[in-house]
């Protein structure tokens, strides 16, 4: 094992990613009672979309811009045309419903863009190294970490400080109950599945700094990985599944770095593994307090 | 009439199935292949729905079962003078032992059940969303180790000199003997304890059914019943561990999604119907002539769009599958009993 700073800050920076899949995931789960398969697939959209913005020498900022609208437009639809329709249904057939949504978003991508996938370079220049007290970090790590941070807060600020966030917390518990007391259930859901969104796009820009090469199953097992990390945490509450969001990713980014090659090739089952153990010894979550979540799945 | 019902149930699903072998037998070569796949399909999908129809609780680690199973059929089955070429670091017996067919499927099937077994001793005391995370580790833990573990298997190539003994009546009677296990099981009181369970998990503790044995055992059995089918696959067509992970864990689950979860005629109606609309569809990507008259040639990679398309609309539309989830029954029996 050889542990450097650089492999400290790959896992941070794969956590805090990771950790902004999380709570995309976990708002949705929170509102619908969805797990969202395709999830994985809006990143792969918003990555696609900056491909193209590199391949049409778009300026940075106009790639992005596209990158944020595709994915925005994407999930709205989404959530429009299949999960609203479904809203009532039992969590199996919703389940494979967005695995239905992610099979033709996959295979779009596969009939546009072939399997080879294409390469988005607009923001490669953030992968070059910076040296902070004679230690060499790749700059994109600090700023993954930054703004993970800083749109963690944000969205804390939202749920806690403004009557959307509220309303969402509350469907979150119960999503009945609050209906009945006056929160409007299609306006709360088009929120979470918004903000989620937004949190798809962030990462779909940092993904691509980090792993450049675009395919049709760009962020797929990323998304799977993620799944995990939700649960391990505990679904109910952003805070639990973003910490196990996190956790799962500065683990895989950690021991990624830190085991050689020989090992490193049954890091998921490693990973895996481990979340098995985890739910035996805490089946509602690393993070999460109390006992007491109904069967759902 | 109310006694004749059961077997009615058995007697659409094996129909059905011998329907699609007889059809297939008539059908060319190149046909042919469609049917046998259906019918493999057929019996991986009975296979999941023994657990999940009985339970409720939905499994994403049964293709590991399937991938176990066409492992140990297709390790011990490929001739002893080829092993060296395409799988140079197999361990110990494994490089020298080759048997037959039927004992290749049979083993198959107690791979899939003995670690069914081991992992549900685990998994079984999960439920919730828990559970299911839990079982889809065990799909990635099981397909990372097959992929690069080469002292059991071919690792990341693909499973070639495997004898294609699935032809079209292997194919059938494998899907029959999943049918008839899962009829017989699902007709015993294990069975029906284990439905108890399902449908009220109070009281049949009160009943003083443990839910985790019952679980465990339908686990165990849908594990062999996934390991034989396993084995029937890798029979049929040289696979690879990429062949036997997501994407035919979705299409699985989709067909019995759609085909309706909680019945036998269900899982059966659904894995032929997508079978034959995904036949269908990639003919179509080929150019194919309807009618004599229009000529249709889709663009390939369209079949699973239009597939994620028609799954998504079945759903919507009846999101009970299209059999509503209830056993195959004649209409016009049901004339005796209440008024229809």
């Amino acid at each position: 094992m050889t542990v450097t700073w650089q492999t400290f800050a790959d896992g941070v920076s794969l956590g805090g990613i990771y950790a902004l899949m999380a709570v995309g995931i976990g708002l949705v789960f929170g509102v619908l009672r969805l797990v969202n398969f395709a999830y994985g697939q809006l990143i792969m959209a918003g990555a696609f979309s900056l491909a193209l913005g590199a391949q049409w020498n778009w300026p940075v900022w106009a790639s992005i811009l596209l990158c944020f609208a595709v994915v925005l437009t994407l999930s709205t639809l989404m959530d429009r045309l299949v999960f609203r329709p479904l809203r009532t249904q039992s969590p199996a057939v919703m389940l494979v419903a967005t695995f239905a949504v992610s099979f033709l978003l996959q295979s779009i991508a596969l009939l546009w863009f072939g399997s080879l996938g294409k390469i988005a370079t607009s923001l490669a220049p953030l992968n070059r190294l910076w040296t902070i007290g004679g230690v060499d970090i790749r700059k994109i790590s600090i700023v993954s970490i930054a703004v993970a941070a800083g749109c963690l807060l944000l969205l804390q600020l939202l749920l806690e400080r403004t009557s959307v966030g509220l309303h969402m917390r509350a469907a979150a518990m119960d999503f009945r109950t609050a209906r009945l007391l006056g929160v409007r259930a299609n306006r709360v859901i088009g929120g979470a599945v918004l903000i989620s969104g937004v949190l798809a796009a962030v990462v779909a820009v940092m993904l691509t700094v980090q792993t450049p090469l675009v395919t049709p199953t760009f962020a797929l097992s990323d998304t799977i990985i993620v799944l995990a990390g939700v649960v391990l945490g505990g679904l109910n509450r952003p805070v639990p599944a973003t910490l196990g969001g996190f956790t799962i990713g500065f683990g895989s980014g950690f021991l990624g770095g830190a085991l050689p090659t020989g090992q490193s090739q049954y890091l998921p089952s490693l990973l895996f593994g481990a979340v098995i153990v985890v739910l035996l010894i805490r089946p509602n979550g690393l993070f999460a307090r109390g006992r007491g979540s109904m069967e759902r799945v | 009439m109310k006694r004749a019902a059961p077997l009615t149930q058995l007697a659409g699903p094996m129909l059905l199935i011998l329907l699609a072998a007889v059809l297939g037998t008539t059908a060319s070569t190149a046909t042919q292949v469609y049917f046998i796949n259906a019918l493999v399909s057929v019996a991986i999908v009975v296979a999941l729905y023994v657990f999940i129809g009985n339970t409720g609780v939905l499994s994403f680690g049964h293709i590991s079962f399937v991938a176990l199973g066409a492992w140990t059929a297709g390790v011990l089955s490929v001739p002893s003078g080829v092993k060296p070429a395409i799988m140079p670091n197999l361990a110990g017996f494994l490089r020298h032992t080759t048997v037959g067919n039927v004992p290749s499927l049979a083993l198959a099937a107690v791979v899939g059940g003995v670690f069914a077994f081991v992992a549900g001793l685990a998994l079984m005391r999960l439920s919730g969303l828990a559970a299911g995370i839990a079982t889809f580790a065990v799909l990635q833990i099981v397909n990372n180790i097959l992929q690069y573990y080469e002292k059991i298997g071919p690792g990341q190539n693909t499973f070639s000199s495997v004898p294609e003994t699935t032809g079209i009546w292997q194919a059938a009677v494998g899907a029959l003997i999943a049918v008839a296990v899962a009829f017989v099981y699902q007709r015993s009181r294990f069975g029906r304890m284990l439905r108890a369970t399902r449908e009220d998990p109070a009281a049949a503790s009160a009943a003083g059914i443990s839910m985790y044995v019952q679980r465990l055992g339908a686990f165990v059995l849908s594990g062999a019943l996934a390991g034989f089918a396993g084995g029937l696959y890798v029979h049929l067509l040289p696979l690879n561990a990429g062949a036997l992970y997501l994407d035919l864990t979705f299409v699985t689950l989709a067909m019995l999604v759609v085909g309706g979860s909680s019945s036998l005629w269900g899982a059966v109606v659904g894995a032929l119907a997508i079978s034959a609309l995904d036949s269908f569809l990639s003919e179509a990507e080929n150019g194919v002539k309807i009618l004599g008259a229009f000529n249709l040639d889709l663009p390939s990679g369209t079949r699973v769009i239009v597939e994620g398309v028609l799954m998504a609309l079945v759903l919507i539309a009846r999101p009970s599958g299209l059999t509503g989830g209830r056993e195959f029954a004649l209409p016009r029996l049901r004339r005796g009993g209440q008024a229809a």
